[in-house]
C-alpha cells in the first residue's frame, strides 16, 4: 500500500513556466501596457515606499534600528559586490572600520562637517582598503579570505598599542547629523544609490567580465583582459560602499572607536548574504533586512537570544538554501503547477 | 564582399621558441624546446600522455614562467606572461578542460572577450554590438543562429558545444596565432567531422595554428607540419608521414623495438 501511495506521487511533478510579458524576451523592450509597466516596477518600487513610509511611521526606537539595519544592508551589498567578482571577504570590518575612522579623524582633527567628511571618507577608504588588498589581489578563495579577515583585527591591536586616534577611549563628542529625518533619509539614499547602482554595473558588459573572473580567472586572461585591474575596480567599489557605511555610522553615534573593527561587521553581511541568497546585491540587503530587526525582537529574550537566533538561521539556510530573494523571485516571474508525468 | 585583409608573406616566421625548458621540483616537464611556426602554417604538436604537450602551451602563452629559453611572437618577447599580455599581442589559445564561464549565457561568454582592449584597438576604437559580433561567432564555429542553445547557461551544455565555445571566445581576439590545446579531445567521430571544416576555413583564411592533439588521424589530414615531444624532450618535427615514419616516434608511441 506504502510503495503504491509513493508511486503516485512520483507521477505528478511540478511544472514552471515564464509569466507571458513581453518584456522578457531579450532584445524587445517595448512596454505594452500599464500592466507590464507595473510588473516590472512593482518589486523595485515596492521596498523604496516601504521604507520610507516605515522610517515615518515607525517609533523612535524602530527608526534607529532601521537605520542601522539600511548599514548592514549596505555593508551586505558591499560583500556580494566583492564575492560577485571572484573576491570572498572575510573582513566587511576593514571597509566599515576604514571609513569610519576616516570621517572621525577628517571631523575632530580638522574639523571638517559631514557634508565633506562622507564624501572624503567613502572615497578615502575606498582608495585605502584598495590599496592595502592590492598585494594579495593574486590570491584566490581562502587565502585571499584570510588575509581580509586578519586587516581589520591587526588594525584594531595597533590602534590599541600606539594609542593613536585615541586609544582605546576612541574619538567622541563628533559632529552629529543636522536633524534625525536627515539621517534616515541620506542612509536610505545611499543604499538604493549603491544597490540599483551597482546592480546595473553588474548587468553591463563590465559586470560579465567581473562575473568571469569569479568564474574562471584564467579564461579571462586568456582572453587578454588584466584581471588585477577589474578585481581592483570592483574591490574599490566594494570598499567604498562599506567605507560610506562606517563613515555615516560615525556621525550617527558622534563617537568612533576600535569596536567599528569588530567581527560583527564582518560576520553579519555574510550571513546576510546566505540568508538573502547570493550573486544579486539585492539579496543580501534583503537578508540584512531580516537579521537585524529579527535579532532586536529577540532583545527581549535574554541569554537564550542567540541561541533562537542561530535556530532560526539555520531554519532559513536549510529551508531556503537559495536564498529569500531567489526564491520571492522565481514565485514571482514563473507559475508553478502540479501535473502528470508520462500518460 | 569584403575585401581579403592584405596577408603578410607566409614563410615569415611569427612565432620563435628557442631552448624552452621547464622543471616542476625534480621533473623536467619541458626540456629544450626549439622551434619556429611560419605565417600561415598549422603546426601539430603530438607525444604520449605527459610529454609536457599542455606545459608548452603554458609556457608559450605565459601561463608558465619557463625555467630558460624564449618565446617571442613577430620578434616580441613574450616569455613568461602575463597570460592577457600575450593575448593582447595576438596569441590565443583554448584550454584542453574546457574553462567556460559557467553562470553566463552561452553567447555572454564571448562578450567577455569581445569586452578586451585589443577588440577595440583592431576595430578601430569601437566596440560595435557586441551580442550581435558574439552570436556572429558561434555561428561561424558551428552554433545554429538564434537557436535556443546560445541564451542557455554556459553550466548545462554539452562538452562538445563548450569545446566551440572555448575556440569562440578564442576568436573574438582576432588572433594572429591560435593555439588549440586538444581540441578534438572527448569529441565522437562526428563532432570532430564537422569542426575540422571550421579549422580548415581558418587555415584559408591565413590563421596560424598550433594544435596539440592526440586524435593523430584527424590532425594529420590537416597538420602542415609536427612536432614530436617524449619526456619533454622534441624528439621529431616535419611533415606528418615522414615523422611517423621514424622508428623513435614509433617507439614513443607504441614502445620501442629494441625493448623486446
Amino acid at each position: 500500500m506504502a510503495a503504491q501511495d509513493t508511486s503516485k506521487q512520483v507521477t505528478r511533478r511540478r511544472e514552471r513556466l515564464d509569466r507571458g510579458i513581453k518584456v522578457r524576451s531579450e532584445d524587445i523592450y517595448a512596454l505594452n501596457s500599464w500592466r507590464e509597466a507595473l510588473y516590472l516596477l512593482a518589486p523595485r518600487a515596492l521596498p523604496v515606499v516601504a521604507l520610507v513610509l516605515l522610517q515615518l511611521l515607525a517609533p523612535e526606537y524602530w527608526q534607529r534600528v532601521l537605520i542601522s539595519t539600511t548599514v548592514f544592508a549596505l555593508l551586505a551589498i558591499s560583500w556580494d559586490l566583492a564575492a560577485s567578482s571572484g573576491m570572498v571577504c572575510l573582513g566587511q570590518a576593514l571597509f566599515f572600520g576604514v571609513g569610519a575612522y576616516l570621517a572621525g579623524i577628517m571631523n575632530h582633527y580638522l574639523g571638517l562637517p559631514p557634508g565633506l567628511t562622507l564624501p572624503l571618507a567613502t572615497l578615502g577608504g575606498g582608495v585605502i582598503c584598495t590599496v592595502l588588498l592590492l598585494p594579495v589581489l593574486r590570491l584566490r578563495g581562502i587565502y585571499f579570505a584570510m588575509f581580509t579577515l586578519i586587516l581589520p583585527l591587526m588594525i584594531e591591536r595597533i590602534i590599541e598599542a600606539t594609542k593613536v586616534f585615541g586609544g582605546t577611549e576612541g574619538l567622541s563628542g563628533l559632529t552629529p547629523f543636522a536633524h534625525p529625518l536627515w539621517e534616515s533619509f541620506l542612509t536610505m539614499a545611499a543604499l538604493w544609490v549603491a544597490l540599483f547602482g551597482l546592480r546595473r554595473i553588474m548587468a553591463s558588459d563590465y559586470g560579465l567580465v567581473l562575473k568571469g573572473i569569479n568564474d574562471n580567472d584564467r579564461a579571462v586572461m586568456s582572453a587578454a583582459l588584466n584581471i588585477y585591474r577589474y578585481k581592483a575596480q570592483a574591490l574599490f567599489l566594494a570598499a567604498a560602499t562599506g567605507a560610506f557605511a562606517g563613515a555615516f555610522m560615525t556621525h550617527s553615534y558622534r563617537f568612533v572607536g576600535m569596536p567599528v573593527f569588530a567581527l560583527d561587521y564582518s560576520i553579519l553581511p555574510i550571513a546576510s548574504a546566505a540568508v538573502g541568497g547570493l550573486g544579486t546585491l539585492a539579496g543580501p540587503a534583503l537578508g540584512a533586512f531580516i537579521l537585524v530587526p529579527l535579532s532586536e525582537m529577540l532583545r527581549g529574550l535574554g541569554g537564550l537570544r542567540i541561541v533562537i537566533y542561530a535556530v532560526l538561521l539555520v531554519v532559513f539556510t536549510v529551508g531556503l538554501p537559495e536564498g529569500v530573494f531567489h526564491y520571492l523571485r522565481r514565485k514571482y516571474t514563473q507559475f508553478e503547477r502540479w501535473t502528470e508525468v508520462g500518460k | 564582399m569584403t575585401e581579403p585583409a592584405p596577408q603578410p608573406p607566409r614563410d615569415e616566421i611569427i612565432l620563435a621558441v628557442e631552448g624552452l625548458s621547464k622543471r616542476f621540483g625534480g621533473v623536467t616537464a619541458v626540456d629544450d624546446v626549439s622551434f619556429n611556426v611560419k605565417q600561415g602554417e598549422l603546426l601539430g604538436v603530438i607525444g604520449p600522455n605527459g610529454s609536457g604537450k599542455t606545459t608548452l602551451v603554458n609556457l608559450i602563452t605565459g601561463f608558465l614562467q619557463p625555467s630558460t629559453g624564449r618565446v617571442s611572437l613577430k620578434g616580441q618577447d613574450i616569455t613568461g606572461g602575463p597570460p592577457y599580455r600575450t593575448a593582447e599581442l595576438g596569441l590565443a589559445r583554448t584550454f584542453q578542460m574546457v574553462k567556460p564561464f559557467y553562470q553566463l549565457p552561452a553567447f555572454k561568454n564571448v562578450v567577455v572577450a569581445l569586452f578586451s582592449p585589443r577588440v577595440k584597438r583592431l576595430a578601430g576604437g569601437a566596440y560595435g554590438d557586441r551580442d550581435a559580433v558574439a552570436k556572429d561567432l558561434l555561428e561561424e564555429v558551428g552554433f545554429e543562429r538564434d537557436s535556443w542553445v546560445i541564451n542557455k547557461q554556459a553550466s548545462v551544455l554539452p562538452h562538445g558545444y563548450l569545446k566551440r565555445l572555448e575556440l569562440a571566445r578564442c576568436l573574438a581576439l582576432r588572433p594572429e596565432v591560435l593555439v588549440l590545446d586538444e581540441l578534438f579531445s572527448g569529441l565522437s567521430l562526428a563532432e570532430v567531422a564537422s569542426l575540422v571544416p571550421v579549422i580548415e576555413k581558418l587555415m584559408v583564411q591565413g590563421m596560424t595554428i598550433i594544435m596539440v592533439e592526440h586524435r593523430l588521424k584527424e590532425l594529420f589530414r590537416i597538420a602542415d607540419r609536427v612536432l614530436v615531444l617524449n619526456f619533454g624532450q622534441k624528439i621529431a618535427e616535419g611533415v606528418p608521414a615522414e615523422v611517423m615514419a621514424q622508428p623513435k616516434v614509433r617507439g614513443a608511441y607504441l614502445g620501442s623495438e629494441s625493448e623486446d
